[in-house]
């Protein structure tokens, strides 16, 4: 078992003739996932890596029966592409484009509201269930197929996490960045609801980062909705304070979002932190011989 | 992207926000002019700076005649104004703007924002205005006011009234209220703003609300589309070492310890200044290289870490996805060789063709350590850093 992404998912690329679409569609394929064909406006009946290319994710969809599309559209054109795969009936829409206009992913994110449509990201590495399906930009050899689930809202230090948790000889279910934008789409706790329901996963390791309260409202529900060991980390203790826009966000926040914050949340939660991204692969195998000897216990 | 108080007031002006009048003036002639043109008997000059806190910094004087706005002016243009919002070497003033004074009953907050935690735009308002809302909000919750936008139904008339009822408006100006708030709604869409501040909106003695500051970010996302906006750029106001960054996308940020660091992704980077911390270290800057950095954005970034005096050691810190980790060690050996850094460089590389790139960086037969590990890396940073002379 896995969460959202797994062998039988059927992939379709937004943006597949592109760069960007281009490479990554290639060393999805190599990976072996079931990439289906692709989307390209105006290229459509012809084809791309040997797969078909669509003019539309709604053509795409009725000829492929895709059910996840992975979205590299550049950041001008990313919302439409994002609320073209929803209208069309993809089940996940992962985008990967960074830099779209905070006020349009306001304007997807209530849209998607009103949709069946799960959205990961944007500004993300994408999902990936190892050796079964590779959505997005992460270097698939350093994971490998196990029991621990990782969401992040960073890309390479969900990278970090990954390859201490293939060394230490854990590997992963499902490995999920969420990405860095203020606004998007699966959050913390949606991603811990899934891999609490998934038999597979063992434990999580969750890497936060400040600003917001993200954070804060996964402890609260990791408190009270997870049974599993939860490892996590908090990326910018030492960020200097003053680096911020305008003062009003604080406002909004009512004072919240520093590391400190994070960590005394996650603690109250049963969270066993770490201070050093260097540990999180020891922390979860220790966290996960810890219960082990408590079910023996038992 | 930050706007001047008197660019931001152009705007407020152009979509029907009553300000008061007001001229820019770059020169000490200018501004007498511009007071002359002004009606008096009060007038106001403001050093035009990307900072707030200038009130109590000395960017704000309070004229009463056409000569005292001179001499006021004088004193402001070609300084150097420090705030708390600053930093220690200020911003400069090559600009004032001046300003008709006017005569205030009351003063109110509103700033139109991002509301993270519900993905939607939000007013923020106050009748505690004029005071630095920060600690309005920690000390006095039950003050600060908040609605937050439907973004498919727009904002309505109640959200308006809930508010203008909640800052103790009565009369003529609930509708005055909803026009300012309805013409912000307008242009925090069409212009992609990530912030409006208006601190204070003021009552005047005559019952009429008027914004008597105006602050106006622009996301910096959207700049493609709104390049109006992006004319009214002032590069005196940035920091000139982020901005070198920026046009070698690169995001940069000074601090002030002595171990430069060089990473690939926010996260990973703001990790690796919480390693130099944790094992008694201090890191001289942030500094992310891109997902796709190259060699020579790789050897851009290297010149501006080092060109920070206090840097005793460099830290490179790389995870290679979709950056190879041979094309890096391409880049540190260009850049060590052009450059000619003279401070110990510790390397972490992982990930993608990890291993070719340390063949690479031993046989270069350069003076560079090799870490093992995110934590080793730290750790070795911090050692020699120690060992090093101020340069």
């Amino acid at each position: 078992m896995s969460i959202l992404v797994g062998r039988k998912s059927r992939v379709i690329c937004q943006g597949f003739t592109g760069k960007q679409g281009t490479f990554h569609s290639g060393q999805a394929i190599a990976y072996g996932t079931n990439l289906v064909g692709g989307v390209t406006p105006g290229r459509g009946g012809t084809k791309h890596l040997d797969l078909p290319v669509f003019d539309t994710v709604h053509d795409a969809v009725a000829k492929t029966r895709a059910d996840v599309s992975v979205i590299y559209v550049p950041a001008p054109y990313a919302a439409d592409a994002i609320l073209e795969a929803a209208d069309a009936g993809i089940r996940l829409i992962v985008c990967i484009t960074e830099g779209i206009p905070v006020n349009d992913m306001v304007r997807v994110k209530a849209s998607l509201a009103n949709s069946r449509s799960r959205l990961v990201g944007p500004n993300c590495p994408g999902v990936i269930t190892p050796g079964e399906c590779k959505v997005g930009i992460m270097p698939g050899f350093i994971h490998k197929p196990g029991r621990v689930g990782i969401i992040s809202r960073s890309g390479t230090l969900t990278y970090e996490a990954v390859f201490q948790t293939t060394n230490v000889g854990l590997g992963q279910t499902t490995c999920v960045g969420i990405g860095g934008d203020p606004v998007r789409g699966l959050n913390f706790i949606e991603v811990l609801a899934l891999f609490e329901r998934d038999a597979k996963t063992a434990g999580i390791i969750m890497v936060g980062e400040i600003g917001g309260t993200d954070e804060e409202a996964a402890a609260d529900y990791i408190r009270r909705h997870v049974s599993k060991p939860v490892v996590a980390y908090i990326a910018g203790v030492t960020a200097p304070a003053g680096k911020r826009m305008g003062h009003a966000g604080a406002v909004i926040a009512g004072g919240k979002g520093t590391a400190a914050d994070k960590y005394a949340a996650l603690e109250e939660a049963g969270v066993a932190t770490v201070r050093s991204p260097a540990e999180l692969g020891s922390a979860m195998k220790k966290a996960l011989a810890a219960k082990r000897r408590r079910k023996r216990r038992v | 992207m930050n706007l001047h108080e008197y660019q931001s007031k152009r705007i407020f002006a152009e979509a029907g926000i009553p300000v008061p009048a007001g001229r820019v003036a770059a020169t000490e002639a200018e501004a007498v002019a511009a007071a002359r043109e002004l009606p008096g008997p009060v007038w106001v000059v403001k050093a035009q700076v990307h900072a707030g806190g200038r009130g109590k910094a000395g960017g704000v004087k309070l004229c009463r005649s056409a000569a005292e706005v001179g001499a006021a002016a004088k004193g402001m243009l070609g300084q150097r104004l420090v705030t708390p919002q600053t930093g220690v070497t200020g911003l400069p003033v090559n600009e004032v703007y001046v300003e008709a004074g006017s005569a205030i009953a009351r003063e109110l907050y509103l700033s139109l924002l991002l509301d993270r935690e519900r993905s939607r735009i939000a007013f923020v308002a106050s009748a505690a205005g004029g005071m630095n809302i920060e600690e309005v909000a920690e000390k006095e919750p039950g003050k600060i006011l908040r609605i937050d936008i439907d973004p498919a139904a727009g904002l309505q008339g109640f959200q308006c009234r809930r508010l203008a009822f909640g800052l103790g408006l009565a009369g003529p100006q609930l509708a005055q209220f909803e026009k300012i708030a309805r013409a912000l709604y307008r242009l925090y869409l069409e212009m992609d703003l990530a912030l409006i501040e208006i601190n204070p909106l003021i009552v005047t003695k005559e019952g009429a609300l008027v914004a008597l500051d105006a602050k106006i970010n622009v996301e910096a996302n959207a700049m493609f589309r709104q390049p109006a906006l992006a004319a009214l750029r002032d590069p005196s106001q940035e920091d000139p070492m982020e901005r070198e960054a920026a046009e070698h996308e690169l995001n940069y940020v000074a601090l002030d310890g002595s171990i430069a660091c060089m990473v690939n992704g926010a996260g990973l980077a703001m990790a690796t200044m919480d390693l130099i911390k944790l094992h008694g270290g201090e890191p001289a800057n942030f500094l992310d290289v891109g997902g796709t950095a190259t060699a020579d954005r790789v050897t851009a970034a290297f010149r501006l870490i080092l060109s920070n005096k206090r840097a005793k050691a460099v830290l490179v810190n790389i995870f290679g996805g979709i950056v190879r980790c041979d094309v890096i060690a391409e880049g540190i050996i260009q850049a060590v060789r052009q450059v000619g850094v003279e401070v110990p460089v510790i390397v972490r590389l992982e990930g993608t063709n990890a291993d070719q790139a340390r063949k690479l960086l031993a046989a270069s037969k350069l003076s560079i350590t090799v870490a093992a590990d995110v934590a080793d890396a730290a750790i070795k940073a911090v050692r020699l850093a120690r060992r090093g002379k101020p340069r």
